[in-house]
């Protein structure tokens, strides 16, 4: 009992994996094989809607509950997971944590113990603390599945393979590319992401690019190249990331103002075309237009903003499917 | 009643005495120290052959949370775990809700420890009434009642002027002061250390600075207030500099470090592991480096557990949301050793950080094997091998990082002020093996 408990666990990024090497989390990117990282890419494909086009239904899910933990607010990414789900033909239960047990004192030990005992297959989790979902995946029954949908400032991993996704789409091979995320990296779950994806993918440059405020002390560590300046950091790039910059960054000694951030770290038009010509723009939204990104820009013709958000469905199935399927008596 | 320690390796830091000795002992003190062959009477004998005799150690920080906090430790298991790991003598560290501001509430402590303690219990008093960091406590009774240095802890004072005031008191009392170098506005909301693994976990984090402008902050005040400073848990290279800076000037400043960061970094973080949550934070590799380096040159002059045993639910969370602290009594000793397998000390130097320099700090006549002293006493097997085992730990605090390591040599015996206060339930190397 007292060594299940505190005797150092897994690591992360082992606990991840079944024997075999099948996904049985999904709780960040870092350390898995990029043919993993390849497969979620490849059994998206399959899962795209084409536009005027009748979803098909994939009943790989069919009998499963998934169970939507959002300790944290979110519209995009809780509905996306939900409709990924039933796509799936999952039965899926939305559990708003903040109204209820937390606030009443429950531990997420004891909320988790409550889930399990109402036949879960699969807790989809977003909560305000890195690690949280590692925390529920290393107590969870062993025949729940944990999907992290973003936890803290550490990981958000379907956002960073919808990302990828997007990016693949639009570029193809990974290995030529410059990559340039820029804004907010200190604060990013998304950012951090999708540099482990990016690099994992062995692209070719990462670049983050923000004022030294905003990016942790250490991050060279894992694999970009860090740039203070807006115009060295988008020049030549292929893909320009935006981050969405929060409005009470301001009050904490972080930035002086909106306004200056827009005129050095804004992207504008102008900057755009310090990049290379075919150069995409993606922002994982919401977009604070005039904050981080000029609306000509994020309506432009070079950005897929909006292309993000419908991939995210489609490899939200992906991940599920193939978690569905490293379980027992699965379908996949 | 008299009883002779026979044909021990008797290793005393404090003398440089390393050899084998007869140690007799008297109404809890050592009565005489003499050759192997010497011939004593006495009305009990221990064979200690092929066991090391050495100071009982001296814990400049254990968290012993009663009364007060007795939902996570009591005197009487965690004095038990100290006399089961040869530290015979425990600096009670207040902290918020079991802390010190008068003589009444030290006699407390006395009277338990009289009835359930295994160890010496020496209180360490509040600096400031309640820990608040406003009103200075009742200095002068609380040094009258016993306590061995005062301290505010972790707790934040509410200005510098409070810190410089306290200092002087103090010293007026010829208090020793415990510092815990923090700036707490550079290190609120912080979790672990920063830099490359708070990077990549997104953590928020505790820059090295947040210690480094305490300790710069505070040295300028030892300056000016003549106040004699003990610094407590160094953890960043910076500070160890600036330390051995403020020796070499020749103010009245020691140090220590818990044993921890002397093995753990922030890579034991990497996998959100709640039980290497600690205060300050487990720094990189260079830090833990840099803290090894001053210990060997002196300028860190002890090694301490900085105790804080835990109940179960406190570390049952995600990492920011568990208490920090590691129950770190039963290795320390080991730990210390340790170092002497690593080459970082020999050891009696290894020793001398765990027994008569932090002596000297607090002021006790203990952490010697000289006649005279009192007879706390450790003898040690340094054949046994064991593992740390969780359900095998003393303490009620089972919240270890260091399950699993294995360590060389174990505590056979332990005696304070000539009783035995801890026998191993192994059996002691057999005197007549004839291995050659």
């Amino acid at each position: 009992m007292l060594n299940a408990h505190l005797s150092p666990g897994p690591l992360p990024s082992r606990m991840q994996l079944t024997a075999d090497g099948k996904l049985k989390h999904f709780l960040t990117i870092e350390g898995l094989p990029p043919l993993l990282l390849e497969e979620i890419l490849d059994r998206a494909e399959q899962f795209v809607t084409l536009p005027n086009k009748q979803q098909k239904k994939a009943p790989l899910l069919r009998g499963k509950t998934v169970m939507n933990l959002f300790f944290e607010n979110s519209t995009r990414t809780r509905v996306t997971f939900e409709i990924a789900a039933q796509r799936l033909g999952a039965d899926v239960i939305n559990l708003d944590i903040r109204t209820s047990s937390a606030s009443k004192g429950e531990t997420l030990l004891d909320t988790v113990r409550n889930l399990e005992a109402m036949n879960a297959d699969m807790f989809v989790v977003r909560h305000e603390h890195a690690g949280a979902a590692h925390f529920i995946a290393r107590y969870c029954a062993p025949h729940i599945s944990v999907l992290n949908a973003g936890d803290g400032r550490h990981s958000h991993p379907t956002q960073a393979m919808l990302d990828m996704f997007t990016i693949r789409q639009k570029k193809g091979s990974f290995q030529p590319l410059k990559v340039a995320i820029v804004g907010d990296v200190l604060h990013s779950r998304v950012a951090r992401s999708q540099i482990h994806a990016l690099t994992t993918l062995a692209t070719g440059e990462v670049r983050v690019v923000a004022p030294k405020t905003l990016v942790p002390a250490g991050i060279e560590k894992m694999g970009v190249n860090v740039f203070h300046n807006m115009e060295e950091g988008v020049s030549d790039a292929d893909v320009v990331i935006m981050l969405r910059l929060q409005r009470e960054r301001m009050q904490t000694a972080l930035l002086p103002s909106e306004r200056e951030f827009f005129k050095l770290y804004g992207l504008t038009e102008k900057r755009m075309q310090l990049a290379k010509p075919d150069a995409i723009v993606m922002h994982p939204g919401p977009i604070n237009r005039g904050v981080e990104i000029d609306s000509q820009v994020a309506d432009g013709s070079q950005s897929v903003i909006l292309e993000q958000v419908t991939n995210g469905i489609a490899v939200r199935m992906a991940v599920m499917s193939m978690i569905m399927g490293s379980q027992a008596g699965g379908a996949a | 009643m008299n009883l002779l320690i026979r044909n021990a390796r008797v290793i005393d830091p404090a003398s440089g005495l390393d050899g084998q000795r007869n140690i007799l002992l008297n109404n809890g003190r050592i009565a005489a120290l003499a050759e192997a062959n010497a011939s004593f009477k006495a009305d009990e004998e221990i064979d200690a052959n092929g066991l090391w005799a050495f100071p009982g150690g001296i814990d400049l920080s254990a968290w012993l949370r009663e009364p007060g906090l007795d939902h996570k430790a009591t005197l009487r298991t965690e004095t038990r775990a100290a006399a089961a790991s040869g530290i015979t003598t425990l600096c009670y560290q207040p902290e918020p809700g079991a802390n010190f501001d008068s003589a009444a509430q030290v006699k407390l402590v006395d009277d338990l420890s009289q009835r359930k303690a295994t160890a010496r219990v020496l209180v360490v008093g509040n600096l400031t009434q309640g820990l608040k960091g406003e009103q200075l406590s009742n200095m002068g009774s609380l040094k009258k009642a016993g306590c061995v240095a005062v301290t505010n802890g972790w707790q934040p004072f509410k200005s510098l002027q409070t810190l410089r005031r306290a200092m002087e008191y103090a010293a007026t009392h010829d208090l020793t002061v415990f510092v815990y170098p923090v700036e707490h506005a550079l290190a609120a909301g912080g979790y672990m250390h920063e830099g490359e693994v708070s990077a990549r976990l997104g953590f928020p984090a505790i820059p090295s600075a947040a210690e480094t402008v305490a300790v710069a902050q505070t040295l300028a005040l030892a300056s000016h207030t003549g106040a004699r400073v003990h610094f407590c848990r160094l953890s960043a290279k910076l500070s160890v500099k600036l330390i051995r800076q403020g020796k070499d000037s020749g103010l009245d400043i020691t140090a220590d470090v818990a044993a921890h960061q002397l093995f753990l970094t922030e890579m034991d973080v990497s996998d959100f592991n709640p039980l290497c949550h600690v205060m300050p934070p487990l720094r990189s590799s260079r830090d833990r480096d840099a803290l090894r380096e001053g210990l060997k040159d002196g300028t860190i002059d002890a090694i301490c557990s900085d105790h804080q045993p835990h109940e179960l639910d406190a570390k049952l969370a995600p990492f920011q949301q568990t208490e920090p602290g590691i129950s770190s009594l039963e290795t320390l000793l080991p730990l210390t050793l340790r170092l002497v397998d690593e080459n970082v000390l020999s050891l009696p130097e290894a020793l001398r950080k765990i027994t008569s320099n932090p002596a000297r700090i607090i002021g006790s006549e203990a952490g010697k094997i000289a006649v005279g002293a009192p007879a706390d006493i450790v003898l040690f097997n340094p054949e046994s091998l064991w593992e740390v085992d969780l359900n095998a730990l003393y303490s009620a605090g089972k919240n270890t990082p260091f399950a699993g390591w294995n360590f060389n040599g174990a505590v056979q015996r332990t005696l304070l002020a000539g009783n035995t206060v801890f026998e191993s339930p192994h059996p002691s190397p057999s005197p007549s093996r004839g291995e050659g």
